[in-house]
């Protein structure tokens, strides 16, 4: 009944309305930053300004205390020709080469054979994944008692089997490879269940008629479940080497780069720089050497992982072809 | 070997709810219902093989409710021949030891409840809004997560004393307040939820932060779940930043206590024992109850995918 008037013009709504929308934009704007405000400050704050104080500090001889001085290089080519420092580069590339490969090989291993439906199973894998839980330092304690020359059981062990007793951990023979065996306890864990999630993607067709066809145990394993895996073993292998190139923690707890330094791995080494010896310009340069390398690293990971995608879509018309070779033969 | 939040050398990817936990408790090789095997060869492998990966942490256990002399003697006794709470009680009967147990776990709780609140915050603008520099500032976020900590910690060390707060709590809490990590794993999580009931409670006048608060988050219990076991488990567990920045043994955490209190008690290894199974218990209790949980965040913190 009531007669609605009509606008004359549109263009003041027009106006009005893209001013509402600039005012709502800018609304919104006000409030995501109001959201991202304190991840952006601590995150970048405690992120990118280090990165680049770390890389000043590394060209200058600072103790953290007194103002420094610019050095330049220096930093740099001493450390080329520090024999410790060579020594702690080769003892993390000793504790990675072993670690690295062993936490695969043992992950698959244990992966395939967890990889059942029998009573326990449940059982079997949590007691296999535990350890990775464990802080390392409690397992440095826990293993520096274990390991312990005179109360340790290790030692009552060999001796019940007549074996003379071990110096373990202070030996500096020993003492690397033992570090080994401590991270392999508490890592295979990790590599079985990225495995164990990675042979859910194995199509059971797949298996089925490979089955059919007189394809052996042996058979699927080789030609099936192994290149299915491929991708996730790649993965592994670069994330077990950069967190074996940052190994810390076990080894303060342990040994504190002893016996003689057969222990210093470059973290330690960068640590006892910094906040030891305070010769922190001399640690960050050590450490931008560590971040060099974790980059490369990384980077090759960046690299394997588009490849992987890539030819993960290409799989399934891959998958069979494999299939039909392996069954030819 | 202290992981994630410092060390995620990864971008992750969107939490897969069926990924890991799937591979956890069933396996792909598929059996007629109904035909069981009573006995399988497997066990002979699997049993000892579990078992060998339990016998250190059992160790632990039984040594810890072991008698000083029991251990002192040689060979020491592979099992106790009663239990005795000696260590126990020393442990807690020492005025630091229950002092760095409530450190750890302020540090920890607080960890978890600011990532939980600043990373779903972060995420929720990130997912939903935009806004001028929004790109460029996920990608600097992201770019964080490749760092690793051993690059920062001297400058960090150097950030915290001009603030005041070397040897204080607040050193440690700062720094894990949120991470990277938590960001990006609440924005791919919310990228992944349906927009239209957010839309029609912010068109009938509801704010961001309610809309956020009560229609987004209570459907983001994987996500919450998977940031708040990883944050756990980094802070809980980290030794590397305590050690830097903490020197008074009245602000030590947990993890650091235990490395002193292996020095100055050497001889009672028993309650050296009784402070690592305190130290190592609410980490092994918390994968118990939250199993699932735990291993899917594992799996789909930057594997999957």
């Amino acid at each position: 009944m009531a007669i609605v008037p009509r606008p004359v013009t549109l263009e003041p709504r027009a106006a009005e309305r893209r001013r509402a929308r600039t005012r709502r934009a800018r609304r919104e704007t006000a409030t995501a930053w109001t959201f991202t405000a304190p991840a952006t400050v601590i995150i970048l704050g405690l992120g990118i300004i280090p990165v680049i104080w770390s890389l000043l500090l590394s060209f200058r001889a600072d103790d953290l205390v007194t103002p420094g001085r610019w050095v330049g290089l220096d930093n740099y080519r001493a450390l080329a020709e520090d024999p410790n420092f060579h020594t702690a580069v080769s003892n993390t590339l000793v504790y990675a080469g072993l670690y690295v490969p062993l936490s695969l090989a043992g992950g698959l291993a244990l992966a395939l054979a967890l990889n059942r439906r029998i009573r326990l199973i449940g059982l079997y894998r949590t007691l296999v994944f535990i350890p990775f839980v464990v802080s390392a330092t409690a397992q440095g304690v826990l293993f520096s008692f274990i390991l312990d020359p005179q109360f340790g059981a290790a030692n009552s062990l060999l001796h019940k089997l007549g074996i003379s007793p071990q110096g373990f951990l202070s030996d500096p023979d020993q003492a690397l490879y033992l570090l080994v065996l401590i991270s392999l306890w508490s890592g295979v864990g990790f590599c079985v269940v990225v495995f164990l999630a990675a042979l859910q993607d194995v199509p059971p067709e797949l298996v089925e008629s490979a089955r059919l066809d007189g394809a052996g145990r042996w058979r699927v394993l080789r030609h099936i479940t192994l290149p299915t895996l491929t991708p996730v073993g790649i993965f592994l292998l670069l994330w077990q080497f950069i967190q074996a190139l940052q190994v810390f923690d076990l080894v303060y707890v342990t040994t504190k780069g002893g016996p003689l330094g057969s222990t210093t791995v470059i973290v330690y080494f960068v640590w006892e720089q910094a906040f030891r010896t305070f010769t922190a310009g001399y640690g960050a340069a050590a450490a931008y050497v560590l971040a060099l390398a974790l980059f490369v690293a990384g980077a090759a990971l960046r690299l394997t992982r588009r490849r992987q995608s890539a030819r993960t879509e290409a799989a399934p018309e891959a998958a069979p072809a494999v299939l039909k070779e392996g069954a030819a033969r | 070997m202290t992981h994630t939040a410092h060390t995620a050398e990864t971008a992750p990817s969107a939490p897969t709810p069926a990924g890991g936990a799937a591979a956890w408790k069933t396996t792909p090789v598929r059996r007629p219902p109904g035909r069981r095997l009573p006995f399988s060869a497997w066990h002979l492998v699997l049993a000892p093989l579990a078992l060998g990966f339990a016998l250190p942490l059992l160790w632990l256990l039984l040594s810890s409710v072991m008698t000083d002399a029991e251990i002192n003697r040689f060979p020491p006794a592979l099992w106790p021949e009663g239990i005795d709470l000696g260590g126990y009680r020393y442990v807690l009967g020492n005025a630091m030891f229950p002092r760095w147990f409530a450190n750890s776990l302020v540090v920890s709780g607080v960890a978890v409840l600011s990532n939980l609140l600043l990373g779903s915050l972060g995420g929720y603008a990130f997912a939903r809004m935009r806004f001028a520099g929004s790109r460029l500032l996920l990608g600097l976020m992201l770019a964080t997560m490749v760092i690793p900590f051993q690059l920062t910690m001297i400058p960090t060390f150097l950030v915290m004393k001009r603030l005041g707060l070397i040897d204080t709590l607040g050193a440690l809490i700062v720094p894990a307040l949120v991470t990277p990590f938590a960001v990006f794993l609440f924005r791919q999580f919310f990228l992944a939820l349906p927009r239209e009931m957010e839309e029609a409670a912010w068109i009938d006048g509801c704010s961001r932060l309610r809309v956020l608060f009560s229609i987004v988050l209570p459907l983001a219990r994987p996500a919450l779940a998977t940031v708040a076991v990883l944050t756990f488990l980094s802070t809980w567990n980290d030794l590397t930043w305590p050690l830097i920045a903490i020197n008074h043994d009245t602000q030590y955490t947990l993890q650091l206590g235990l490395t002193t209190f292996q020095g100055q008690h050497h001889t009672r290894w028993s309650a050296v024992m009784a402070g690592n199974v305190i130290t190592v218990l609410p980490v092994l209790v918390a994968f118990l109850l939250a199993q699932k949980t735990f291993i899917q965040s594992l799996t789909s913190s930057g594997l999957k995918g």
